[in-house]
């Protein structure tokens, strides 16, 4: 009943959300133009480095390929964006 | 000196050709002496587009291969004082010219002209390495679909590679009731995915279909919202400062009513 209830008021996604999602995660690939091991390296050696210093939560890592401005405004650069939430910074590392 | 613009999509079928035809002939009743190449070698539609088939004699491979001189092949439209086609060969293949020869061309042609129009193929191989050649800057054109978007994205990198930065963004085809209802992606929407500057919007509009039957540009049509989207892009390509349309004004009689009794305020 209270299943039901939720569905009920739940709305269902539009699909210009899922569209938009859909075409991010596509684009990331695109853009990065490596495989998906490669990212994976690319992340497994950040993780090392870091925990040198601080705690991380390592499931909750995301690391992506994309696009922005470039500071100056003339143009689209790529950029490596990374999200690290940290748990804890070592003693040792202050 | 003239400017050479190549309009590109990647995808095929977003409008390309369209809005070569519609920018050129807005450009060409401002007063500008503007030339229309179709690079499309094998597939050509410009012509058809502009109404200008039963005119061609000579094509831009005669041109290149020296077979006739640019001049000859450029065909005058009469309705439209300035404007110029030069179509593409049908029955050659895109090798037929390469980059160097598109260089030339649009270096000569720029001596003269004040706008030279590149519609570009669909796809990215030889064809579309050909067209980006001469260009001093790109358009590319998306419509709100993610196939195209996905397209407009891998060229927009690949123009990028190529020194041709900051392409500008046509959004082709938008409709305003289904992005209301959430149905269609907004522009801001592929703004934030693409990440680059926005040139115009043009609303979907059956008066294209008609105008290209008759193979007349919309642009000539005020009453077409397509039209005075064309028109007013054609105007900032020229370096004027055009608000964007305000797509909503077409969003039917409620809509009407309800902004009249203001009701609404956008």
């Amino acid at each position: 009943m209270i299943l039901d209830l939720s569905k009920l008021f739940k709305k269902t996604k539009n699909s210009k959300d899922v569209a938009k999602e859909r075409l991010k995660l596509v684009l990331i690939h695109d853009r990065a133009n490596v495989s998906p091991q490669f990212l994976e390296m690319v992340k497994s050696e950040i993780i090392k480095v870091i925990t040198n210093y601080m705690e991380i939560d390592e499931d909750s890592l995301d690391i992506q390929l994309t696009r922005t401005k470039s500071d100056d405004g003339s143009g689209v650069v790529p950029a490596l964006v990374a999200n690290i939430p940290i748990k804890n910074v070592k003693s040792s590392g202050r | 000196m003239g400017e050479v613009i190549v309009i590109t999509s990647g995808k095929g079928g977003v409008g390309k050709t369209t809005t070569v035809a519609n920018i050129g002939t807005g450009l060409a009743l401002m007063g500008k002496k503007v030339v229309l190449i179709d690079t499309d070698i094998g597939l050509r539609n410009l012509d058809v587009v502009l109404g200008l088939e039963n005119r061609i004699v000579y094509d831009i491979v005669d041109v290149v291969e020296g077979f006739c001189r640019t001049k000859q092949a450029l065909i005058k439209d009469k309705r439209f004082e300035g404007l110029f086609l030069l179509p593409a060969a049908q029955t050659r293949d895109k090798n037929a010219i390469n980059p160097h020869q598109m260089i030339q061309l649009c270096n000569e042609l720029r001596e003269e002209y004040d706008y030279i129009l590149i519609d570009c193929p669909a796809g990215i191989e030889q064809g579309f390495k050909n067209a980006i050649a001469g260009a001093d800057r790109a358009i590319v054109v998306t419509t709100p679909e993610v196939s195209a978007v996905r397209d407009a994205d891998r060229i927009i990198g690949l123009l990028e590679a190529n020194e041709l930065r900051n392409p500008k963004l046509l959004v082709n085809r938008v409709r305003m009731d289904m992005v209301k209802r959430g149905d269609m992606m907004s522009i801001d929407d592929i703004i934030d995915i693409l990440a680059v500057d926005l040139l115009g919007v043009v609303p979907d509009d059956e008066k294209i279909v008609i105008s290209t039957n008759r193979g007349e540009p919309a642009i000539t049509d005020s009453k077409s919202v397509a039209g005075q989207a064309f028109r007013n892009i054609a105007r900032r390509i020229t370096g004027e400062n055009v608000p964007l349309l305000d797509l909503e004004a077409d969003a039917g009689f409620v809509h009407k009513l309800k902004k009249l009794l203001g009701l609404k305020t956008s």
